[in-house]
């Protein structure tokens, strides 16, 4: 909502600067978006003179100006071809900066005169694209005086922000009450009286469906003399951005600014009989004012005469009836249309009018007449004619209604003390009537222009919103108890704890969108139609993602464009397997690509393979207390991995993720040329720990521990976790920790054959162990292995 | 025979004059070996008189402790030679670059839900999370906005297709139907904060189509506005690390909350550059109200007993505040050089008692 300062002042008396204003508009709820100085980049440009005008010495296309300034006379050189004695124009002084281009004009010697300032064009103005000539101004336009003045232009403008609910304040009136109300102005009454009608309109209105248009007010104008507005009019249109296009028109587009108050100006040489505000008809169309034609439906408010449509209520004008130059003789339509059809018309139309903003938010109901009454005065005033007497369908709405403002109720919602005195008296000043109880409580009837008050709540907001917020006094929140408990369920604690384990140990966490590209969702698990928005915003987000995974290849393949080849990236976010809450799991997913880190004198890097992502898998799920060593990997995991070096994470039967290197094919899809190596884990899936659990009791044995290394030969296809497995279940008591040292396959062992070598520690809690009981366990261990896996102790 | 021959003098120059261990071994061998001198000189005694023995025997003992001690002192003489000569030839370039510094980051986004928990966490809030894709009541009735409201068309929300009950699911535009499961499932007091994904329809410059909010919510008997205000100060105040945070509420609306404010924070834009402090400029920086009774009813609480507040942050908006990162668009965008810049190190947990919290 945008309105000059100047025009403002039309509906308020106040001595107040526009900052003030500007400041009590915000702290009232009406954000100032912006106040613009329209007069300032005209600034020093004055209105000048041309007292003489001669050919240039030594240039043919040249003239040299002696312009009077109104502080000096000054010589210029000029190349108009319009520059001639006796002219008025605009003069530029050295000094200036010139709007279009934003240089600053110097004093200059042009082919040996010298020229200090400058005589304008429109163009270099930046107000128009005519730069043949400069301007000319009326022989009226006093010297010296300042153009942007002159323009009107030194009115500044003030763009508000309206919040939905105050559609009051989409008229220039509503903000001046407002601001009266907070004390910063009185509001002028509304100037002029209504004008009785001296002959019966021809034509006559007659309304189908009253939820639809519950009230429609009309008088026909003959006589009339329509043409451009007046100057004073037609600026103030233009401050706000409205192009002036005639006075019938002017003035129903001015009195929806100034007013709130939408109307329509039909020519009434071009309408058929009677006018019907009915439902639009399959088949029906609409050209309209904005040049484009609009297929109606049943859902929709048309106005229409005999023959065919002529508006969409609410919503915009057709051009069939539309006022031009030649019309004489104007119907003024004042109506009310029901907010959420006008809505819902101007939507499914793509119009967005002024008519339509305001009556979908509600425009005021008692003030149909009034609005029509000021219609009326300004055509007589500015187009002449004569005015019928009202026609009237339906009627005023019923919008009177009361709430009760309990005594100490603003202090006790509000948190300030706001005796209900006070707050009669500042809800009377917003035009709500108020009727004093003895108990101090208020029972208040809203105004007809406030449709948003629904209850107690508001009022306390209105009684607020006119002390000002910046009178609340703040409190601190009491917490009740001296120490704060925890604010994290344990399962929103153990996922922060994988969040920075998984960052500790070197992956870069990253966020990516929870929609992807369907043929990506295929990919990972599949693309299920409960998970296909209806409306995406492009077709590459058109599906919850079944999985991580396609975001962190995403990132990486940017990122190796980017000439970052190695990538180790996480994400912690949600994987939606169905459209219910319980479908929607939160995963931990990491990718790693190329190397597992950049060359280096003392970590040489390795390609990424299954044991990096397996590590930062089991690093996830040792941070949330998972039972680490009872998971198992085994090698049948989701078919986006590589399907002979990946696998899934079992606890049980319950799968807690998979890790691996992925599919070749997956990585082609997505075009990363890197090998790469992933994991996921289904944090929700991992068991809760029942209760905190007590710290064992530490035993530190005094014996000596022993280590003994192994090396077996097993056929390639034998898991490793086999080999473990038996090896511990060797003397449990006894062995303390088997760490795989060394894995080989090749040269020296037979083909299809590989070869483990484990170091065994032994930790007695006795005695010292024997060299025979050490002999004695070395034997049980080969033969338990060897049983198990089928191998042989390499010799 | 009454006296044994055995000159110690010259065997102990000989040790003090040793050039090397071997040297020093060979005149141990010479000396105190199986055949040394002095060796040889000790089985002599037997061969002499009782009374002359012990003077002997005891000029020979004292001649082998002269010898031995000689030799002890000799060795560790030699061994620090030895020693001295090998450090001489050890050295490292202690000048080689070492790699030390963690490469793993925690994205802005997780450190500022952090960082808020931190702070509303010692408030006395309690964080609640739930699902992204909601239903119509959830999202948009219980929260008092009705079918026809703007924010319900599909401009503004994401839906999914029609079920075959007719309903239709679609991805929260706010965290704010936490509000209605958390009044739903328990009583009040409440005091909940719920971080998380929201989504609308848009995506430009300053507008992504997923995006992070933190919903607040407080439902007792007594709290009001001024509760509102003081929460809300105090919070910006510890965020932003500025004791004096200029903190300014404006009445706004939403359809929600009544009375509704908006929250601005005091900035400079000198110069062009954005500075929150001072400045005597504004930034409007979350949404927040009353709950409107409305809600509270829809929620099955009395509004009659029952009163609150509520209020909703744009997480990536006051990240981009605290931490000057000037781009929307580059946090899902997973750029490696961005993370490594604005991301933080994995053990920098926000808390307000370690004072950990990141500065301005």
């Amino acid at each position: 909502m945008k309105t000059t300062f100047a025009w403002l002042k039309t509906h308020l008396d106040t001595e107040a600067l526009l900052s003030a204003i500007a400041d009590r508009l915000v702290m009232l709820g009406h954000d100032v978006e912006s106040v613009e100085d329209r007069a300032r980049p005209l600034e020093g440009f004055v209105v000048a003179s041309v007292l003489t005008c001669a050919r240039h010495p030594d240039a043919d296309r040249l003239k040299v100006c002696t312009v009077d300034t109104g502080r000096e006379r000054v010589e210029v050189v000029c190349g108009a071809p319009n520059a001639r004695a006796g002219m008025k124009g605009v003069f530029a002084p050295p000094g200036r900066v010139i709007p279009r281009t934003g240089a600053v004009l110097k004093e200059s010697v042009i082919r040996g005169v010298a020229s200090r300032g400058m005589l304008c064009s429109a163009y270099e103005l930046g107000l128009g694209e005519d730069h043949e000539g400069i301007i000319e101004l009326s022989q009226e336009a006093p010297i010296g005086a300042s153009y942007a003045s002159l323009l009107g232009l030194d009115d500044p403008l003030l763009d508000v922000k309206v919040t939905p609910n105050r559609a009051d304040c989409l008229g220039v009136r509503g903000l001046a009450r407002d601001l009266a109300a907070s004390g910063i102005g009185r509001l002028k009454p509304l100037a002029g009286t209504a004008v009785p009608g001296c002959f019966s309109s021809p034509i006559r209105v007659h309304i189908e469906d009253l939820s639809a248009c519950p009230y429609f007010l009309g008088r026909t104008i003959r006589g009339a003399k329509n043409g451009p507005s007046p100057p004073w009019l037609q600026k103030r249109l233009e401050a706000i951005g409205l192009r002036p296009i005639s006075a019938l028109v002017d003035i129903t587009n001015f009195i929806t600014f100034d007013q709130g108050r939408p109307l329509h100006a039909f020519d009434a040489a071009r309408v058929s009989g009677d006018l019907v505000v009915r439902f639009g008809r399959v088949g029906e169309s609409l050209p309209a004012l904005d040049g484009k034609e609009y297929a109606l439906d049943p859902e929709m408010t048309a106005i229409a005469d005999e023959r065919q449509v002529l508006s969409l209520g609410g919503v915009i004008g057709g051009e069939a009836s539309g006022c031009s130059e030649k019309t004489t003789e104007v119907f003024v339509e004042a109506a009310l249309f029901d907010p959420i059809r006008t809505a819902s018309t101007g939507r499914r139309l793509n119009i967005a009018s002024e008519a339509r903003y305001r009556f979908e938010r509600g425009v005021d109901p008692a003030f149909v007449e009034s609005g029509l009454q000021i219609a009326t005065r300004m055509i007589l005033d500015l187009c002449g004619g004569e005015a019928s007497e009202i026609v009237v369908a339906g009627r005023e709405p019923e919008w009177r209604r009361r709430y009760l403002l309990r005594a100490g109720r603003v202090g006790s919602l509000g948190g300030l003390e706001v005796g209900p005195e006070e707050s009669g008296r500042l809800l009377e000043a917003l035009g709500f009537s108020v009727e004093r109880r003895e108990s101090g409580d208020l029972a208040v009837e809203p105004p007809s222009w406030r449709g948003d008050v629904e209850g107690e709540a508001d009022l306390v907001e209105e009684v607020l919103r006119v002390k000002g917020y910046d009178e609340i006094p703040p409190l601190s929140l009491s917490r009740g108890e001296a120490l704060p408990r925890p604010s994290l369920s344990p399962q929103r604690r153990r996922s922060e704890l994988v969040r920075r384990t998984l960052a500790e140990r070197g992956l870069v966490e990253i966020v990516t969108f929870s929609f992807i590209a369907r043929r990506e969702a295929e990919l990972f698990g599949g693309a299920k139609p409960e998970l296909r928005l209806a409306n995406p915003l492009s077709a590459d987000l058109d599906q919850m993602r079944p999985s991580l995974l396609s975001g962190l290849l995403v990132a990486a393949r940017k990122n190796a464009d980017r000439g970052f080849a190695d990538n180790a990236l996480f994400e912690l976010g949600p994987a939606y397997e169905d459209d219910t809450p319980e479908g929607q799991r939160l995963v931990a997913a990491g990718l790693r690509s190329g190397k597992s880190g950049p060359r280096d004198w003392q970590n040489p890097p390795r390609e990424v393979d299954f044991a990096l992502v397996k590590a930062d898998a089991l690093a996830a799920l040792s941070a949330m207390g998972a039972p680490v060593e009872r998971i198992e990997a085994r090698a049948d995991p989701p078919a986006w991995y590589h399907p002979g070096r990946a696998a899934s994470l079992l606890l049980g039967p319950k799968s807690l993720g998979a890790f691996g290197e992925l599919h070749p094919a997956i990585l082609e899809a997505l075009d990363l040329r890197q090998k790469a190596a992933a994991f996921e884990v289904f944090l929700d899936a991992v068991p809760e720990p029942r209760a905190r659990p007590r710290a064992r009791p530490l035993a530190l044995s005094p014996f000596q521990p022993v280590e003994r290394d192994f090396a077996f030969v097993l056929d390639r296809d034998v898991p490793a976790q086999r080999l473990f497995a038996a090896a511990r279940a060797v003397d449990p008591k006894l062995v303390a920790q088997i760490r795989l040292f060394d894995v080989y396959e090749g040269a020296g062992l037979p083909e299809g054959k590989k070869s483990l070598a484990i170091t065994v520690r032994l930790e007695p809690q006795e005695r010292t162990l024997t060299d025979s009981e050490i002999e004695g366990f070395s034997k049980r261990l080969v033969a338990a292995v060897e049983k198990a896996t089928g191998g042989k102790l390499r010799a | 025979m009454a006296e044994i021959e055995f000159e110690s003098e010259e065997i102990l120059r000989e040790i003090e004059e040793a050039p090397s261990p071997a040297a020093l071994e060979e005149i141990r061998i010479r000396a105190l070996g199986r055949r040394g001198a002095l060796t040889l000189a000790m089985r002599e005694l037997r061969a002499l008189d009782a009374e002359a023995r012990p003077s002997a025997g005891a000029a020979l003992n004292a001649a082998r402790e002269a010898i031995t001690a000689a030799l002890g002192a000799a060795e560790a003489r030699l061994s620090r030679t030895v020693l001295e000569e090998r450090l001489k030839r050890e050295r490292a370039d202690t000048t080689l670059p070492v790699s030390f510094a963690p490469e793993g980051r925690i994205h802005p986004i997780s450190q500022a839900f952090d960082e808020v928990v931190a702070i509303f966490g010692e408030m006395g809030f309690r964080v609640v999370e739930g699902p992204h894709i909601e239903e119509d009541f959830y999202n948009f009735t219980a929260l008092n906005i009705p079918p026809e409201h703007p924010a319900r068309q599909e401009h503004d929300t994401f839906y999914f297709e029609p079920r075959a009950d007719g309903t239709r699911r679609l991805l929260r535009t706010h965290t704010s139907p936490m509000q209605v499961r958390t009044m739903l499932k328990e009583k009040p007091p409440l005091r909940i904060i719920v971080p998380g994904r929201t989504f609308r329809c848009d995506h430009d410059a300053t507008h992504s189509p997923m995006f992070h909010q933190v919903e607040g919510l407080v439902v007792d008997r007594e709290t009001h506005m001024g509760h509102l205000k003081g929460c809300l100060i105090d919070f910006c105040r510890a965020y932003f690390g500025l004791e004096d945070l200029a903190v300014r509420f404006r009445p706004s609306y939403f359809p929600f909350t009544e009375p509704s404010a908006e929250v601005d924070i005091g900035c400079s834009r000198k110069g062009g550059e954005l500075k929150i402090g001072k400045g005597g400029d504004w930034l409007e920086i979350l949404g927040c109200g009353m709950v409107h009774p409305r809600v509270l009813e829809n929620c099955g609480i009395d509004p009659g007993l029952y009163q609150g507040f509520a209020f909703g942050m744009g997480i990536e908006r006051v990240a981009m505040l605290k931490y000057g990162i000037p781009d929307l668009r580059a946090f899902y965008d997973g750029d490696w050089r961005w993370l490594k810049h604005h991301g933080f190190l994995p053990l920098d947990i926000p808390s307000l008692v370690r004072g950990s919290l990141a500065g301005p």
